[in-house]
């Protein structure tokens, strides 16, 4: 895939631009939101489809069961609010009334990760993906652009059973097409090359994609992959890759325990054992400042991916 | 028996209170043998809410026991407070949802009736899990907006504990009811007045339910909970009031181990099992009807 960037937008606008277009196509969509609209690009929705959208208010525990009984009788629900609200706020609501009664719900949370930026760390969930993961039978999505963003919307509503859709706050570029296939489960082949296999997911995708250009400069081929589907994982291409290249790195905006690059090393652990290393936040909360400044501080920049592949580089 | 009636239960069969009551008596039997059958359960609760079970499922609902998950055009019902589910799975046995015997798989291993009741092993009857406490308002909430949305014009019934109102998401569920007009719901609480570690007055008072609930915007009633023939009228009346820009609640006064004279009167038998030496006792005060499992 030649990549170029195509725009810059957020990705919870291609959230919001998905929705509105499920509004049109799929009458049993259904939205709900914790007086988030604006922030969860839900206006456009709510404007065309009244007596589709539902504002519960702050509450988020409440948001979690009406969306789980609305599933009864058919519907399609995609509740909005900050990944944090979606997900260690009503961790119990979530696993009893969706997860564990298998309830068709799409649980859209915004503003992930650090790039949540100035709020600081009360807001700032980076535990989100580890939280959704280990609940059995949910899906667990983290797109990386607008493009992405808005495809990851339009097929979980075609997708039978609970998901865990995550995007974000800052403009980012856009690069991936927008006719680009989006396959639930099937890892995204972004660039092949032979030395080292980057897996990335979200922002950081965008983040690897720099670090691969500056690493051919020095003459190594990476093979970069997008993990847009956390679970379930796309094994298959993951192992056909590090069979060719030997090593890895990882990079998510998520704490390392618990995130994507612990999904890939559990496979690796069990199948092909690798020298890995891992591009995410090490057990520390976040904190107020611009997106760009904490991606730097907590180790997320592209420059981050670069010194991981060097050290892995050495221990193959 | 000192009073008849007679209803049109919902295969439009006509019948009196007298087959009602022999109902009631048979699932007292079956809650006490399914939780001394496994020495583990919920038989207080359970014991208090038999008359309601019954008198719902086989008066007022209107259902299909060929269950689908969806439900269309039939009226459903959610158990918030999942631990009194030997009265629930005795009820939907007894009505027809799935066959008697599989009453003696309650608690055990590979079984579809779990401890609490659950989506996840597909016992007919069960439209969602609960246990956790709390969660059973919302999504009551959820499918009656969803009957709405399909212009179905059932009605949603749901069970709550006492104790269950303690938890805070029952009130973001009660403000949302009334301030979006759900009133094609209508809501119940067990008022036993006891939990787990005790008097609800002693672990944290409840103060004025009625008061708490009309203040969140809901029609509010009271009833007697262990009398048939007054929550067969409760429920009759609460419809009545259904589609009328609000929701309705009853507070059933009831007593925890109804019809078990020993375990009256205490919070003791929330959640532990009566002994073989107890369990006679129960059946001796509670006549076989139906038949046993």
């Amino acid at each position: 895939m030649k990549i170029e960037i195509l725009g810059n937008s957020d990705t919870r606008s291609g959230f919001g631009a998905g929705l509105s277009e499920l509004g049109r196509t799929n009458e049993n969509v259904v939205a709900l939101c914790a007086d988030l609209t604006g922030s969860l690009k839900m206006n456009d929705f709510k404007d065309q489809f009244p007596e589709r959208f539902f504002q519960i208010g702050i509450a988020e525990a409440n948001m979690m069961g009406i969306a789980a009984g609305m599933t009864i009788g058919g519907k399609i629900p995609f509740t909005g609010t900050f990944a944090n609200f979606s997900t260690s706020r009503v961790y119990d609501q979530v696993r009893q009334s969706i997860a564990y009664s298998n309830k068709n719900v799409k649980i859209c949370a915004s503003h992930a990760g650090l790039t949540l930026g100035e709020d600081g760390a009360t807001h700032q969930v980076l535990e989100d993906i580890g939280m959704m993961k280990m609940l059995p039978g949910i899906t667990v999505i983290n797109p990386c652009d607008y493009n992405q963003t808005k495809a990851a919307t339009l097929a979980i509503a075609n997708h039978i059973g609970p998901v865990y859709l995550r995007f974000g706050r800052p403009k980012v570029p856009i690069f991936i097409p927008k006719d680009a296939p989006f396959v639930i489960g099937k890892a995204l082949l972004l660039q092949e090359g032979t030395d080292v296999s980057i897996f990335a997911t979200g922002h950081l995708v965008w983040e690897a994609v720099e670090a691969a250009r500056t690493l051919a400069k020095e003459g190594l081929s990476v093979e970069l992959i997008n993990i847009h589907t956390i679970k379930p994982l796309d094994n298959e291409s993951i192992l056909r890759s590090v069979a060719k290249t030997k090593c890895v790195v990882t990079a998510e905006e998520h704490q390392v325990a618990g995130g994507m690059g612990e999904s890939i090393a559990q496979l690796l652990a069990n199948n092909h054992p690798l020298p890995m290393e891992f591009v995410a936040v090490n057990d520390q909360f976040g904190e107020s400042g611009n997106p760009a400044d904490l991606m730097k501080k907590y180790g997320l920049h592209s420059t981050d991916i670069i010194k991981a592949t060097r050290r892995v580089l050495k221990r193959k | 028996m000192n009073y008849m009636f007679i209803f049109v239960n919902n295969n439009n069969k006509i019948m009196n209170n007298n087959f009602l009551e022999e109902f009631a008596t048979q699932i007292r039997r079956d809650i006490v043998r399914m939780v001394h059958a496994q020495n583990s359960g919920h038989p207080g609760g359970s014991l208090g809410c038999v008359e309601f079970f019954t008198v719902l499922f086989n008066t007022i609902l209107n259902h299909n026991t060929n269950f689908s998950m969806d439900g269309n055009n039939e009226d459903l019902f959610f158990l918030s407070n999942g631990h009194i589910s030997p009265v629930y799975y005795a009820t939907l046995a007894r009505i027809g949802y799935f066959p008697i015997n599989e009453l003696n798989t309650f608690r055990k291993i590979d079984s579809r009736l779990q401890g609490h009741p659950t989506t996840h092993e597909g016992l007919p009857g069960v439209r969602i899990a609960s246990g956790s406490l709390g969660q059973g308002l919302s999504v009551a909430i959820g499918a009656a907006t969803s009957k709405k949305l399909n212009k179905d014009s059932s009605l949603i019934y749901t069970l709550h504990g006492d104790g269950e109102l303690q938890e805070g998401q029952i009130w973001e569920a009660a403000m949302y009811a009334s301030a979006k007009k759900i009133d094609n719901l209508i809501a119940t609480i067990d008022y036993n007045g006891r939990q787990i570690d005790g008097d609800v007055d002693d672990v944290i008072s409840l103060g004025n339910l009625e008061a708490k609930w009309a203040a969140f915007g809901w029609k509010t009633i009271a009833c007697n909970g262990n009398n048939i023939k007054e929550l067969y009228n409760t429920l009759e009346k609460a419809k009545s009031l259904s589609g009328k820009g609000q929701p309705i609640m009853i507070i059933m006064k009831t007593e925890m181990g109804n019809g078990v004279d020993y375990m009256m009167g205490s919070h003791r038998w929330h959640g532990i099992a009566p002994n073989d030496e107890q369990l006679e006792i129960a059946l001796s005060q509670n006549k076989e009807t139906l038949g046993d499992y």
